[in-house]
């Protein structure tokens, strides 16, 4: 709760990292084409998409390691064309976490610190401090090499941390950890950036990292920013069906479309009947028809006799069983593809038999409207 | 069909009656290099047996006193020619490896983090010199460091020097250069490899923390490659400190080294017993170099951080 309550907290608007129509060509092949983004001071910021799609790219292009072909970055208001990456304000946790192998934790943290000619007591209160913050205290002395994956990437934090960047940059970081240390790492990882106040900005693949972890996430395809929102926006409003379809299951329907207007559309469909639905902000429309789409979850089974407002009848044709959760395929008449349904298992969706007709109730503003 | 049928039987006879020791992987191991060691054995480790075995010995003209005795390894340490030619010997080495190593981490460098798409070309560019004999090679450095040779006649062609100077060949740098070019790729392999196993990330987490090109290499791709470096310079110093053949053609009387002794009293002197104790010194003392050299690149690696 306390999370939530922090990671709505309103932030302040000063720019930190300013992405100007930043353009990546490799030959023909442009890994990132003209992306503009702006992310802001003590922000949590996530780069996401599949791979291949610049959000690497454009983290090397912010840390130095990689040139735009055309455009401009800016950090904390300094243009950093021509800045080398060792005189950037800004300090990476890689991928493969990139411990120094012949040096021990201490010294790892300490890197940096190294060429900044600090008394040794000073060194030594801020390599202590920065292994606090990662809960490494005592583990100093011990070799790089005897260290578990979880650690590695704790020292990576702390040597970045421990030169106290404006922006520390996170490649995939929590990728090559198994699936409970992960989800651990994320939320350490989200207090602690709220603890230091630096600006964060995350490379993933993991919609779910991305969503619980990011004040702000970019969405990215192709070398292109197809949107960039709070997680809720992008998870419950995606611009596109590739936004919406990458964040996680979506049932798309087609919609015609009957009457457009400022705030609101309203959408013919066969299954779900005539809708209206806020206008999403970037929608343009593309022809006569658009799409409409509603994640599995947002649909609930209709026990016996309950009703609700807006319902769909079908008829379940495939069940699949996942521990909490079932999920439900069920085919309504009229739609050419069947839908997807999540349901919890606290009332005995794992034990609808296939076959069984039954309905289905939705909130209106589940549903969402996107541009074909 | 029919071959594989009687083919197998016996085959697996004979696997199943093999005791469970002989299945180990170790005794397969063993197996796969006792054709070497037998052989390493017969021709390496017996001859140095009858070496040490002559060095306490003494030559009494055509025989060969068995009595016990110290004296060869006196003589072998105090007087003055061998032990001039000993420490010379060491030098020449020592400055050899040094040398070699100094110019092939360049060159190993250039290959293993510029060389893109073209490294296994220069790999075999480097082993080009190897097609010709060793001899040749000695031979074409005469002709280049000779009285009349190439390098005497460019520099009296651009004027920096008047008459051939004489200075260039038949003494230990004549031994030194042509045995640093003859080394190089022994020196360049080890270092390219410890140099490609190198985490390229790890220079640029070192960028990332502050350094420039010049302190990243020397506080991590230095260190890192620091095996690599150390057998090169171990693999030159080793067999240059009993090398012959080099002293003979380009060393002249300022040349000389223990190994042309260690020759000569095998050969003409046919003194075998100070001979197989000039052998053992050698062998005793470039072993006590090599152990230092370790630790001294080892202390070194432990100061980069």
């Amino acid at each position: 709760m306390l999370e939530r309550i922090q990671s709505e907290r309103t932030q302040p608007d000063r720019t930190m990292i300013e992405i100007r129509d930043v353009t990546r060509s490799y030959g023909a092949f442009k890994a990132l084409d003209n992306a503009s983004l702006s992310i802001r001071e003590g922000e949590f910021f996530s780069l996401l998409g599949p791979s291949g799609c610049g959000k690497t790219t454009l983290l090397r292009m912010i840390a130095g390691f990689d040139t735009p072909t055309s455009g401009s970055i800016a950090v904390d208001g300094q243009p950093m064309d021509g800045i080398p990456a060792n005189r950037r304000p800004t300090n990476m946790v890689f991928q493969s976490y990139a411990i120094f192998p012949h040096l021990n934790v201490e010294q790892n943290v300490a890197y940096g610190l190294r060429r900044l000619r600090l008394d040794a007591g000073e060194e030594k209160r801020r390599v202590e401090e920065a292994l606090a913050q990662v809960s490494l205290t005592g583990l100093g002395k011990r070799r790089a090499t005897e260290l578990s994956g979880g650690q590695r990437q704790r020292v990576a934090l702390a040597r970045a941390l421990v030169m106290r960047p404006k922006v520390l940059l996170l490649d995939e970081p929590l990728s090559a950890l198994d699936k409970k240390l992960r989800e651990q790492m994320q939320v350490e990882l989200r207090r602690l950036q709220q603890a230091v106040g630096i600006t964060f900005v995350l490379v993933t693949h993991d919609q779910y990292e991305a969503l619980a972890m990011s004040d702000r996430i970019a969405v990215m395809f192709g070398g292109r920013i197809a949107q960039v929102a709070s997680p809720k926006e992008i998870y419950q409003r995606p611009v596109n069906r590739q936004v919406a379809d990458f964040l996680g299951g979506m049932n798309f329907v087609k919609a015609e479309i009957v009457e457009e207007n400022g705030a609101s559309l309203v959408l013919d469909t066969l299954g779900f009947g005539r809708v209206k639905t806020d206008k999403p902000k970037a929608f343009v429309r593309n022809g006569g028809n658009a799409t409409l789409g509603i994640r599995p979850e947002r649909l609930r089974v209709l026990w016996d006799n309950a009703t609700a407002k807006f319902e769909v009848a079908g008829k379940v044709v495939e069940r699949h069983y996942f521990g909490e959760i079932t999920h439900l395929i069920v085919e309504i008449p009229g739609l050419e593809k069947p839908l997807s349904v999540t349901e919890t298992n606290d009332f005995g969706a794992d034990d609808i038999p296939v076959g069984t007709s039954i309905r289905l109730g939705y909130d209106p503003e589940a549903l969402v409207a996107m541009a074909d | 069909m029919t071959a594989a049928a009687e083919g197998s039987p016996p085959l697996r006879v004979a696997g199943s009656r093999r005791s469970p020791l002989l299945q180990s992987e170790a005794a397969q191991g063993f197996a796969l290099i006792s054709p070497t060691f037998v052989y390493a054995l017969i021709l390496l480790v017996l001859p140095i047996l009858v070496v040490i075995a002559h060095s306490f010995w003494t030559q009494n003209y055509l025989t060969i006193d068995h009595t016990f005795t110290l004296e060869n390894y006196r003589i072998a340490l105090t007087e003055p020619i061998y032990r001039d030619l000993l420490w010379r010997s060491l030098y020449i080495s020592l400055t050899v490896s040094l040398l070699t190593v100094a110019l092939a981490y360049p060159i190993a460098y250039f290959i293993s983090f510029h060389g893109g798409r073209h490294k296994s070309l220069w790999l075999f560019l480097i082993t080009i010199p190897f097609w010709t004999s060793y001899l040749l090679r000695v031979m074409s450095w005469k002709v280049i460091l000779g009285y009349n040779g190439v390098l005497n006649s460019g520099l009296m062609g651009l004027g920096i020097i008047q008459e051939p100077s004489d200075a260039l060949l038949y003494n230990s740098t004549a031994v030194i250069i042509t045995l640093t070019h003859a080394w190089a790729t022994f020196a360049i392999l080890p270092i390219f490899v410890s140099l490609e196993k190198v985490d390229r990330t790890l220079v640029e987490a070192a960028t990332d923390l502050g350094d420039g090109p010049l302190r990243s290499f020397l506080r991590v791709t230095l260190p890192l490659s620091a095996p690599g470096v150390i057998s090169a310079a171990l693999i030159v110093m080793i067999p240059t400190v009993g090398d012959y053949v080099t002293p003979k053609l380009v060393g002249g009387k300022d040349g000389v080294m223990i190994a042309n002794a260690i020759q000569a009293q095998f050969g003409k002197a046919s003194n075998w017993p100070l001979g197989a104790a000039l052998s053992v010194t050698t062998m005793i003392i470039v072993s006590l170099m090599a152990g230092a050299t370790v630790l001294v690149f080892r202390a070194l690696q432990r100061l980069a951080r």
